[in-house]
């Protein structure tokens, strides 16, 4: 290998270094058998015990699954109608649509958290459960649109007008033709919405109140405490999970296509 | 014209005889004015009235929020809220660019692994992933101890609550967010172009600067505005890292809602995060725009 290979290939090996050094110590030290110092003391799983114990942070963890699955599968609803209307239909307001999706998706969260927050104040709804799932929705809709609009665009025109002129209405054409086709897509956004509901922070940190807590909020609080081992335990439960989210949408979409 | 308009005018009748349609675009219009319009015109609403008692605003029309955001005390967090991000975005550029561009370089099988490897860690929980530098940087943590062990330092540094413990935070939150859009351009480019320049006997400064620069700028421009944005509103890495000192314009508004109970300034201040937000996105228009007439023969 040339010199200047090696150097670029060092750069890459650094990059990727920064990027999971951080996450490789998370997951050593909730093994790590030593409350307070960071020596080595050899593998334990009390961490992960303690984290079993916790009622609370078992509710908070249930909870925030619900509301992922929940606001994933609304969101995969609505975002997916969108896409076959934006992709299939003309209408009045469409450039606005189009507009509010894309202003939508690059919101920053804090602006999204408290706006949400304002509308929910005049509208007097309690903070909690409902507030939550549908600001999860909101934030996970436009992720939905782009993923199944990206894939519609590949489409074969010809299809729709071949049912079209074999006589389906409007629905029949949607749900024999368009949705089976989508599925991949459709399953790609459920995840990726899953995944982003349950790592927010900053939009719920605002719409959610005492009476319903969520797992990255319960973190957050505790990580403001210090650094506990059972939090890194927790933490690498959240990634393994993630990761094996990940593994599963790569699999369903390469098998479809 | 007219047949245009007739044209419309039929649409409009189908769209009554389309049940599908009108359900579709009925409700996805409906959810985004309720829940994306609305809210954000609230807000604009209340940046303009003044702090209420028991209510959160009281209902007089006023100009004070902003005048205040103008006040010595924010606008110093507005000046370091802006700089912590700049300087997170440039570092972001300054890093992400070589490397997307090497990784573009890697042989084609090879490049979807890498790629992959590079969307794990932006696919877990930022976080989580602040968490994990809040070890790696305290005072007894792995940085210092190497730092110490290299003989480099006699006594561990103080890294955590610091403002480059803040940006170190921001980055690794926010590097895959540059890395992905500057792959995305620079995979695209044209490497006859490159070639052609060549032969025509450019340097590689000159290649970098007449060609790949103008074409990737794009990518650029988005990548910036992905890290620049969430940059400015991270509140919780500032709050991990940077200790109980308000750094960011995230913490300002975070803290009028929670405990300075001003809604109206807090929404002042994110009605301005939201024009740098439109000002930034028209940016990204300009410049989409340009390379796209470059690109034209």
């Amino acid at each position: 290998m040339k010199p200047r290979g090696a150097i670029q290939i060092a750069y890459l090996v650094l990059i990727y270094g920064f990027l999971y050094l951080p996450i490789l110590v998370l997951i050593v030290y909730s093994f790590n058998d030593a409350k307070y110092s960071l020596e080595w003391r050899g593998v334990t799983w009390t961490w992960y015990r303690n984290l079993l114990d916790d009622p609370d942070l078992l509710q908070a963890a249930l909870n925030s699954v619900l509301i992922a699955a929940l606001s994933a599968t609304v969101a995969t609803g609505i975002g997916a109608l969108a896409a076959v209307a934006l992709y299939r239909y003309e209408f009045f307001g469409k450039p606005l649509l189009q507009g509010l999706i894309f202003v939508l998706m690059m919101t920053p969260d804090i602006v999204m958290g408290i706006a949400l927050l304002i509308l929910f104040a005049s509208l007097s709804l309690p903070l909690g459960f409902w507030t939550l799932l549908l600001a999860h929705i909101t934030f996970n809709i436009p992720f939905v649109v782009v993923t199944v609009l990206s894939r519609i665009s590949g489409f074969d025109r010809h299809l729709l007008e071949a049912a079209k002129d074999l006589g389906a209405t409007e629905f029949q054409t949607v749900r024999r033709i368009v949705l089976p086709l989508l599925m991949p897509a459709v399953a790609a956004g459920w995840l990726l919405s899953f995944t982003l509901s349950m790592d927010d922070v900053m939009v719920s940190f605002f719409v959610t109140g005492p009476t319903f807590e969520i797992l990255p909020l319960k973190i957050y609080s505790m990580a403001r405490l210090g650094v506990t081992p059972e939090i890194n335990a927790l933490c690498t439960l959240m990634l393994g999970a993630t990761l094996i989210l990940i593994l599963v949408a790569q699999l369903l979409l390469r098998e479809r296509t | 014209m007219r047949r245009k308009a007739q044209g419309e005018k039929r649409s409009c009748l189908m769209r009554i005889k389309e049940p599908f349609k009108l359900t579709a675009v009925g409700v996805i219009g409906f959810w985004l004015m309720a829940f994306a319009l609305l809210p954000n015109l609230l807000v604009v609403v209340a940046s303009l009235l003044e702090r209420g008692g028991d209510e959160f605003v009281a209902l007089i029309l006023t100009l004070d929020n902003y005048r205040r955001l103008f006040d010595p005390l924010y606008l110093g967090v507005l000046l370091d809220s802006l700089w912590l991000a700049a300087a997170t975005t440039l570092l972001c550029l300054l890093l992400g660019y070589p490397f997307a561009y090497l990784l573009t370089r890697m042989p084609t099988r090879r490049r979807p692994l890498l790629l992959l490897l590079v969307i794990v860690p932006f696919w877990t929980s930022s976080l989580v992933r602040t968490y994990a530098m809040v070890i790696l940087l305290q005072t007894n943590g792995w940085l210092n101890q190497l730092l110490l062990d290299l003989g480099w330092i006699a006594e561990p540094l103080e890294l955590l609550y610091t403002e480059p413990a803040v940006i170190a935070g921001m980055l690794y939150a926010l590097l895959p967010f540059m890395i992905l859009p500057l792959y995305a351009v620079l995979e695209k480019l044209d490497r006859r172009l490159i070639e052609a320049a060549r032969d025509l006997g450019a340097g590689r400064v000159t290649i970098f600067r007449r060609i790949i620069l103008p074409l990737t700028l794009p990518g650029i421009v988005a990548g910036c505005l992905l890290t620049f944005l969430p940059g400015l509103g991270m509140f919780y890495v500032a709050d991990l890292l940077g200790g109980a000192r308000a750094m960011l314009v995230g913490n300002l508004i975070r803290d009028q809602f929670l405990s300075a109970r001003d809604w109206p300034f807090g929404a002042a201040a994110s009605v301005l995060l939201t024009v740098l937000m439109g000002l930034l996105l028209w940016a990204y228009y300009l410049s989409a725009r340009r390379a796209n007439q470059g690109a034209l023969p």
